[in-house]
């Protein structure tokens, strides 16, 4: 069981890794978008500085959502679910390997990509260290939410847009205390543990409740 | 024959848990419309039975209810003897008209990965891709695979995990001559070893034991 799970991450790290696998794609969006922000507000480095981690945590939740259609779509065009289906390891555990490679391809590189791109929105030295950490425990919750949302998506065969519209009003709690964290640590009355927390509390439950909803919904695609 | 082909060679030696797979008055609905009903199969170890039926009919159907992927809608599937309180998707193995196939593995990660979800590991995945006549293809990514080719990579892994079952759905489709008698070949390899074989048809299967079940009208 436990070579099941870890068969299951290693090929979807490597299919990500390889031509077309969509797995900078995510990264290349967060820099466009980020890039792009500055552009339309003007050279204000103040508002910048303000609305930066609300900038790259849209930019982040954003560039997440883009691929999400394709996690389990792209295992049921072409038979591997069936694959996956026939193993004796629970299908929640192969969610939970899919969802972890979908956040160590996506998530995880947006998290260490952000202090660069922190520049671009003049973010103040002391709020980038917040905002990584934010971003690496927020974006879990973004990939297993997202989880759940492809799955029910996975028979579709022209699902396309359905998937972030379905998920995106789901990671409004994540976004909410992802920003509140990282604005915290610039400054206020609230403490950035407070919201942190919360922030950390969200992505445990989505891991649980989105590996669970994901694995019925494969189950009942049928 | 089979020697010839390494049929029986690759395959785990020791014979499967004398397990009989039982089907009692299937019926299948389609979108509110009747596609079969009353279909009975008994496949006992060492067993093969050739599905045929016209386009349609529900053979792959009855194939995605016997290997537990779809909920039958009248009837029941159970397992008599053996391993009988296995889950129907964990004794048997499916290749259907989808390859399962992921084009930018190469054949050898494809199997490998398919050995380490099944379980059961049996033949290495370069023996396999022997057997099917491929060892030259091992490395190759399988989007460089023609479709008889890919055919060939997802037989083979019938042969990387070992599970009694072996749910066929037009296996000979896209193979050329040689690679049916391979097939043929390794079918009854594990046939002889107490397999059982459920291949849905419009040709022969090169096997002469297998008993035909049609579906349909």
């Amino acid at each position: 069981m436990k070579r099941a799970f870890i068969a299951i991450l290693k090929r979807d790290l490597a299919l990500a890794g390889r031509a077309g696998g969509g797995g900078e794609l995510a990264l290349v969006f967060f820099l466009t978008l980020v890039v792009l922000v500055p552009f339309a507000l003007g050279p204000d480095l103040n508002l910048l500085s303000r609305i930066g981690p609300a900038i790259l945590w849209l930019g982040a939740l954003l560039s997440v959502l883009i691929g999400l259609d394709r996690l389990f779509q792209s295992d049921e065009e072409d038979g591997s679910l069936d694959l996956i289906r026939a193993s004796s390891l629970p299908l929640e555990l192969a969610v939970l390997a899919k969802g972890l490679a979908h956040w160590l391809t996506t998530g995880l590189p947006l998290a260490i990509a952000s202090p660069l791109l922190g520049l671009l929105v003049a973010l103040p030295g002391e709020g980038v260290l917040p905002l990584v950490a934010t971003l690496l425990v927020g974006t879990p919750a973004l990939s297993f939410i997202g989880a759940g949302g492809a799955a029910l998506a996975a028979g579709l065969r022209r699902g396309g847009l359905i998937v972030p519209v379905l998920v995106a009003p789901l990671t409004i709690p994540v976004l909410i205390f992802g920003v509140s964290a990282a604005n915290a640590a610039l400054g206020g009355t609230v403490p950035f543990l407070t919201p942190f927390l919360i922030l950390c509390a969200i992505s445990l439950a989505a891991i649980v409740v989105g590996t669970m909803a994901a694995a019925a919904a494969l189950r009942s695609a049928e | 024959m089979v020697e010839g082909v390494g049929g029986s060679a690759v395959l785990r030696q020791d014979s499967f848990p004398p397990t009989r797979l039982l089907a009692e008055n299937l019926a299948c609905r389609r979108g509110g419309r009747l596609i079969f009903e009353g279909v009975s199969l008994s496949l006992a170890p060492g067993e093969a039975i050739a599905l045929t039926g016209r386009n349609g009919a529900g053979k792959s159907s009855l194939i995605a209810m016997l290997c537990g992927r779809l909920r039958p809608d009248g009837g029941r599937i159970r397992l008599e003897g053996g391993d009988e309180d296995a889950p129907l998707t964990e004794i048997s193995h499916l290749v259907g008209h989808r390859d399962g196939l992921k084009t930018a593995l190469t054949a050898r990660e494809n199997l490998a990965f398919a050995q380490d979800v099944l379980g059961d590991a049996a033949a290495s995945p370069e023996k396999a891709l022997a057997a099917v006549g491929l060892p030259h293809a091992a490395e190759l990514p399988v989007g460089y695979l023609s479709a008889g080719q890919r055919r060939r990579v997802a037989l083979a892994r019938l042969l990387v995990s070992a599970r009694p079952f072996w749910l066929l759905d037009e296996p000979m489709s896209a193979l050329d001559t040689a690679s049916q008698a391979m097939l043929a070949g390794l079918m009854q390899a594990h046939l002889r070893q107490g397999g059982a074989i459920l291949a849905a048809t419009h040709g022969p299967l090169g096997l002469d034991g297998a008993r035909e079940l049609r579906i349909g009208p």
